[in-house]
């Protein structure tokens, strides 16, 4: 059961992470880079999930993943169904709740390098792909390290959107996080502590490893919140 | 045709503290290293990022009959066929010297051929870094990797923004002697943006002087040097470029005789052969005026001149004396007393005395 559990919250953790990874990192460098108007509303709604309650997010892709929802109505049109209480209804609820976690650290490396080594790089023939392959991407490393291990760890780690979108399914939606409320319901204690005390070392061994590659790469871009 | 042309039209109303126009249309020779000289603040390099298109303003660029901007044409930085070298070398930091140097030579629409590369790489004397960290360089080293890296995209044109600025006077003199070298082994055109007399007189061919924004002044540099007014005058290194060659060796005395048109005069011998053209810079301070010819002197080198300008220096007790010797012009800086001391006015002959051991060639 505990096992279970685990391997699943590590798939959609690992899943989450890697969609994040391939629709953050443009997102995050339009978001340092435009001077556009829209970057202050887009930027606000990428963190609204640091600020809301996760069951408000819940709530609102329960209704439009739903039969009757915008999105709903795209699923089952493409022929996919309807994502909640799936694994995938899982993944497109924690990507956005993780959202921010990925996009904000790579956002700041990317704004901390400033205009200079892209001058340079255009100057040696690079187009903006070029630039963005060739420059951005392996000097906002640092960024993109920690947004992947925040990402993963938030997903691992959320609860509230799981219950609204997910429910209660073993094998499917039933997540590390889940499973320990089900143990205390059940008053299952012995299985419950054992559960939390693997996410405990978890949590510890992720935080702590972060905090020593920041110590490696000063500019890590640890910081949260859009960019001053 | 061969020539370099630039115009721009700039307006910034209020942004910051000051409001900054600029209005210059300058043709320059398309060979050759055309020096862009002014003091802070004069738009050199603002001029400089509008020709690379890493500003974008409206306005004409054509380069050797490439048009590069115009009227309805902008062709991004990253297709200009040139090469840029910032004021402060702007390596990339997750490479090394070998990395940053072949983000070039992958990039170059012609590469340069295997032989030049090497040479490149000679010149700037950067062969021994190739594997260190871009980061773990001195600042001379890392510029001079820069500009390596800029001759590896074998551009046709090479922008220069004040290369020497960021660097202390040792090597300012130690990357002096690279860039000679370049000028004189590749036969590329530069625009090389700087505010420091010394770099202009050492390696410009033409330049082009800004102030506020404006063109005040444009030549070649021996004939601008030589000018009274301008304001690569107005610093305490005033002086003047004499191209003269190398006809005679004194090998008791260590001195070399250079040759120019209308006159020569003994150097220091620093081993240039006998027949070589130099490029040598007399400074207006060291040249002094006399009414006859001293023989009882130490000064080794008297030439007959006449007094073609006079200015006088606003601020301070001494006059700008421009002479012409043949088609030549020196320039020399002496006290308004010895000028009323020895009557001197436009027109008068005078002897021109010039210390040897201060002339650097």
């Amino acid at each position: 059961m505990a096992w279970e559990a685990l391997w699943l919250t590590a798939r959609l953790a690992t899943t989450v992470t890697i969609i994040l990874l391939i629709i953050g990192t443009p997102l995050a460098w339009w978001l340092a880079r435009t001077r556009s108007f829209w970057r202050v509303p887009v930027g606000a709604i990428v963190a609204m999930p640091l600020v809301l309650p996760p069951t408000v997010l819940g709530f609102y892709l329960l209704i439009a993943l739903g039969p009757n929802g915008p999105l709903g109505t795209v699923t089952q049109a493409l022929g996919l169904g309807l994502l909640p209480f799936t694994f995938w209804g899982l993944v497109v609820a924690s990507v956005l709740y993780s959202m921010p976690f990925v996009v904000q650290p790579i956002q700041n490396a990317i704004a901390a390098l400033g205009d200079r080594p892209l001058e340079a790089a255009a100057t040696l023939r690079a187009g903006p792909m070029d630039r963005f392959f060739s420059v951005v991407l392996p000097m906002a490393r640092p960024g993109i390290v920690t947004a992947s291990v925040l990402g993963f760890a938030h997903t691992v780690g959320e609860f509230g959107v799981v219950l609204m979108i997910g429910g209660n399914i073993p094998g499917e939606t039933r997540v590390a996080s889940i499973q320990i409320y089900d143990h205390v319901e059940a008053l299952e204690y012995a299985q419950a502590g054992e559960l939390s005390l693997i996410m405990v070392i978890f949590a510890f061994i992720v935080l702590a490893g972060l905090y020593l590659y920041q110590n490696k790469h000063p500019h890590a871009g640890m910081t949260f919140g859009p960019r001053p | 045709m061969s020539n370099i042309h630039a115009a721009f039209n700039l307006n910034f109303a209020n942004t910051g503290t000051r409001a900054f126009s600029m209005a210059i249309d300058i043709t320059v020779p398309g060979a050759g290293i055309t020096a862009i000289f002014g003091p802070s603040g004069s738009g050199k390099t603002t001029l400089l990022r509008c020709i690379a298109g890493l500003y974008r303003a409206t306005g004409t660029v054509n380069v050797n009959g490439t048009v590069w901007q115009d009227e309805g044409v902008f062709i991004p930085t990253h297709r200009r066929p040139l090469g840029y070298v910032f004021q402060d070398a702007n390596l990339f930091s997750h490479l090394n010297v070998r990395g940053n140097l072949a983000y070039a030579s992958k990039r170059a629409q012609s590469p340069v051929t295997a032989s030049r590369h090497a040479r490149i790489l000679e010149v700037l004397g950067i062969e021994n870094l190739l594997d260190q960290p871009a980061t773990s360089l001195s600042g001379g080293e890392q510029q001079r990797v820069a500009i390596a890296r800029a001759l590896l995209i074998n551009p046709e044109l090479l922008l220069m923004d004040e290369p020497l600025a960021s660097l202390d006077i040792a090597r300012r003199q130690e990357i002096l002697p690279y860039l000679e070298a370049m000028h004189a082994e590749f036969n590329l055109p530069v625009l090389y943006v700087s505010h420091a007399v010394d770099e202009v007189s050492r390696l410009a061919d033409h330049v082009v002087v800004l102030e506020a924004g404006r063109v005040t002044a444009e030549g070649e540099v021996g004939e601008l040097l030589a000018h009274l007014n301008t304001p690569l005058q107005s610093a305490d290194d005033a002086g003047v470029i004499v191209n003269a060659r190398i006809t005679e060796r004194d090998e008791k005395w260590h001195l070399i005789r250079a040759e120019f048109a209308g006159g020569a005069i003994w150097l220091t011998d620093n081993g240039e052969a006998v027949g070589t053209d130099v490029r040598i810079r007399i400074m207006a301070r060291d040249v002094s005026l006399a009414a006859s010819e001293h023989a009882d002197t130490s000064i080794l080198n008297r030439l007959p001149a006449r007094v073609s300008g006079i200015r006088e220096d606003p601020h301070g007790p001494t006059c700008l004396v421009q002479l012409a010797i043949g088609n030549e012009h020196l320039l020399a800086r002496v006290t308004r007393r010895s000028v009323a001391h020895l009557n001197l006015e436009v027109g008068a002959t005078v002897w021109v005395q010039v210390k040897s051991a201060a002339v650097a060639h």
